[in-house]
């Protein structure tokens, strides 16, 4: 399988679920990969699936694509692979990479399915952006019967905060769209932060899209729970020491729209607690 | 009373005696008293050696009046406990099974004796107002008098201040002796004294001068402690070998050289003879300057090397094997772990940056010449202090190698910071709960560089982790020879005369712990870990081991 046709595998997965996570289909890429790969040795295949892998970070360069499938590789290698011959090592890396797949289309279920007790009833919930993740949660705790009403920011440049507004409104809970700049202005009047991530960092702070850093540092000063919800393959090793340490590549991402994406340093240190919570509640959604 | 455990012994004695003559399996409670009366008679047979010479030594103290005469038995079938204790002994008399044998005492009135002579030693002393025989010169100092009979009991190199645990200490380096065939040339581990007088938070800690190393209290011919060890303790104790990496090396090197030289006494195997040899070896080192946190991770690593050499290995093998043990831990842990430890720190050093060091770290200087070597272009700050002064000699070393640097002492650390981009420090050992111990100064600049929103690197290897876990400088540190702060820079010297003046102490503290929360990266030959990541990094190493 040559470049051109993963990244049009890749590309064909995408388009068919516009929901599901780009590292999802990266995956699902990574596995038709391994299928049809032809290597005689696994040093080979686990070169040739690096290189795969950065091929895809070539074209949808967000965090989680990078982080998902290293992963992957990891997932399918952690096994005994003493086979004798190479086709029953392929098999059983085969195997595992479904298992792999398998467990992580069903995460961001398991993590509305733990995320949505936080929501309690009356709840005014502050949320950023357009987020898959979050939206799950907050359809998990509807369904539970309860009631509560979102606040979110526009998230400027691309107004994803209005398409957010929108999917909300379908659920009939009770949405109203505020400022980037507002805040600070309407911290006071809610209850509980929720926000999604495009990565994980090893220091336990986050990657996402801009203007969450201003978000988590006023929610500290206000005292409330600052929650983040994210899917465990989104756990990207790197260690950034501060904005600028983020490597470039992370914080642009052109996909038809522009997004910047901000890592939130303080909200680690502050609220680093909560974060740690968040991800390890989803972490338990991939037991591997 | 003691005397309540009396009566039930017999009775015990007879359910026993009668579940053996009928035959019966003693149950277990009755085996569990058994083994403690065994262990008991063994117990009373070694209060038998001691007695005598803890008796001599209480003769030769003037036995105030008052204080009842620690009535110690001499003979061990004396049941009674000492009725003359000068407070009520609350004996727990119900956890004590007693013993049925008539030399054996009950373990209750075992513990009130100690307790008892523990009373009377320490009314007689609080009669005296004198310390005891470790009493600074011409300083004299509050009796510890709030002493409270301890039922736990702190480790000996904590109680400085108590003068019986002192005596047990020299007591115990006394019979250390190295092993030698002809047993008549026993010498014996010289005790360091205390110099000067210590402040009172660190009376706990030794305090040793420089111009009394402990080689002086040897005897010539001091050929039971092989000279390389003797010449690496007067190194350490002046201070010649400074600095863990160094130290951790110069004592591996110089335990191959005892290896090189060791020969096995016939009818004894060498993977037990060499450990005990080398106990006698690091008493001495660690008079002559307590042993640091990697020091100790190496002595453990060698005594298990040591004690797994199989039995029928032959000398020179066992020795050659341990020689290349010694290497590889020497180029694993220290070398190869820096190589590792500079290429991950690269990536952490990016062109312009302004990095600030303090003292004196190999590792911290390693790394900022390997940067320098990949062409990266950043300057470089030094903070100093008194009065070692390390950093000049990284000063010396980084401008060698051509770094652009600046020097400061601590004091104006707040006013160079806000130039700087990073802090990179080094670190003595990284304790269990995340803190960090080095330098003396290096958590105030942690501090500062918080406050200014600077990220702190801490680099170490991973043989420098530690067990321990401590949360103040105060609980375990070292003191250095306070004269050493006597000598300003412009050479005068105010302070000469410190000793005489009764209300001043002079500190010269050489560690300090930083807590995890002014850290925020540590990078180890493991990869980047946060600071509280350590206990798992301790747990992985168990593990492997």
């Amino acid at each position: 399988m040559n470049e051109e046709e993963l990244v049009e595998y890749f590309r064909a997965q995408m388009r068919k679920d516009p929901d599901m996570a780009s590292a999802v289909a990266a995956i699902r890429t990574l596995l038709e990969f391994l299928k049809r790969d032809k290597g005689e040795t696994i040093l080979g295949l686990r070169e040739s699936l690096k290189w795969a892998t950065d091929c895809l970070t070539g074209e949808d360069s967000s965090v989680a694509v990078s982080s998902g499938g290293e992963l992957f590789l990891r997932f399918i290698s952690l096994t005994s692979l003493e086979h004798q011959d190479l086709s029953r090592c392929k098999k059983v890396m085969e195997e595992r990479g479904e298992l792999f797949l398998e467990k992580i289309s069903m995460s961001r279920t398991k993590v509305a399915k733990l995320c949505h007790t936080f929501i309690k009833d009356g709840a005014k919930i502050l949320t950023h952006s357009y987020s898959r993740v979050v939206l799950r949660v907050l359809e998990k705790a509807a369904a539970e019967k309860k009631r509560f009403s979102v606040y979110v920011t526009e998230s400027q440049p691309d107004s994803a905060g209005r398409q957010m507004a929108e999917a909300l409104r379908k659920l009939n809970v009770p949405v109203t769209v505020v400022l980037d700049a507002a805040v600070g202005y309407v911290l006071e009047k809610v209850d509980l932060v929720i926000v999604g991530a495009e990565g994980v960092v090893e220091s336990g702070g986050i990657i996402n899209k801009i203007g969450t850093y201003q978000m988590a540092v006023c929610s500290k000063a206000h005292n409330k729970p600052f929650y983040v919800v994210a899917e465990s393959f989104k756990f990207v090793r790197l260690y950034p020491l501060n904005q600028q340490d983020v490597p470039d590549k992370f914080k642009i991402y052109c996909d038809f729209h522009l997004f910047i994406t901000t890592f939130s340093e303080h909200s680690w240190r502050s609220c680093w607690c909560r974060v740690r919570r968040c991800s390890s509640l989803s972490a338990l959604t991939q037991t591997t | 009373m003691a005397d309540a455990g009396e009566p039930e012994g017999p009775e015990r004695k007879d359910d026993i005696v009668k579940a053996k003559q009928e035959g019966k399996e003693l149950t277990k409670e009755e085996k569990q008293r058994l083994r403690k009366e065994k262990k008991q008679q063994k117990k009373s047979k070694e209060k038998k050696d001691d007695k005598p010479s803890r008796d001599s030594e209480k003769e030769k103290k003037p036995a105030s009046a008052a204080s009842p005469a620690p009535q110690t038995p001499t003979q061990p079938p004396a049941q009674k406990a000492p009725s003359a204790a000068p407070a009520p002994v609350p004996v727990p008399a119900s956890e004590t099974p007693s013993a049925a044998d008539k030399p054996a005492k009950s373990k209750a009135e075992l513990k009130a004796e100690r307790r008892a002579r523990q009373e009377a030693e320490r009314a007689s002393k609080g009669k005296k107002g004198d310390v005891g025989p470790q009493a600074a010169p011409g300083k004299p100092k509050a009796p510890p008098s709030e002493l409270q009979p301890v039922v736990k009991r702190l480790p000996e190199h904590v109680q400085v201040d108590n003068p019986e645990v002192l005596k047990k200490l020299a007591k115990k380096l006394e019979r250390q002796q190295t092993p030698e065939y002809n047993a008549a040339t026993k010498v014996k581990i010289p005790l360091r004294s205390d110099y000067g007088y210590k402040v009172s938070l660190f009376s706990h800690l030794h305090q040793y001068s420089r111009k009394a190393p402990l080689t002086q209290q040897l005897g010539i011919p001091s050929t039971v402690i092989h000279p390389a060890i003797v010449r690496l303790g007067l190194q350490y104790s002046q201070g010649i070998v400074a600095g863990s990496n160094a130290r951790s090396v110069a004592l591996l090197h110089a335990f191959k050289q005892v290896i090189r030289d060791y020969t096995t006494p016939p009818n004894e195997e060498l993977s037990r003879d060499l450990v005990n040899r080398l106990k006698p070896y690091i008493s001495f080192l660690n008079q002559c300057r307590p042993l640091s946190a990697s020091m100790g991770n190496a002595i453990k690593y060698i005594k298990k090397e040591i004690s797994n050499i199989p039995s029928q290995c032959k000398e020179e093998e066992a020795k050659r094997k341990l020689l290349n043990c010694i290497d590889c831990y020497i180029n694993e842990k220290i070398v190869l772990a820096a190589k590792a430890i500079a290429k991950y720190s690269i990536e952490k050093i990016s062109d312009g940056d302004v990095i600030l060091v303090y003292g004196c770290s190999s590792l911290v200087n390693h790394i900022l010449c390997e940067a320098f070597e990949k062409n990266r272009k950043f300057r470089v700050i030094v903070v100093d202090s008194r009065p070692r002064l390390e950093g000049r000699e990284a000063l010396r070393r980084l401008v060698q190698k051509g770094i652009n640097c600046t020097y400061v002492l601590i004091s104006a650390v707040s006013y160079i910071l806000p130039e700087v981009s990073k802090v990179f420090l080094g670190a003595h050992a990284l304790l269990a709960n995340g803190y960090v111990m080095s330098r003396v100064g290096t958590s105030q600049i942690a501090l500062v560089a918080k406050a200014f929103n600077v990220p702190v690197l801490v680099c170490c290897e991973t043989y420098k982790f530690c067990e321990r876990v401590q949360t103040d400088s105060f609980v375990s540190n070292e003191l250095d020879d306070p004269d050493d702060l006597i000598v300003t820079r412009t050479g005068t010297t105010q302070l000469e005369h410190w000793q005489e003046v009764p209300s001043l102490g002079l500190l010269n503290l050489v560690y300090d712990v930083t807590p995890p929360d002014f850290v925020d990266l540590v990078i180890t030959d493991l990869g980047m870990i946060p600071c509280t990541s350590v206990p798992v990094v301790l747990r992985v190493k168990n593990v492997d081991q």
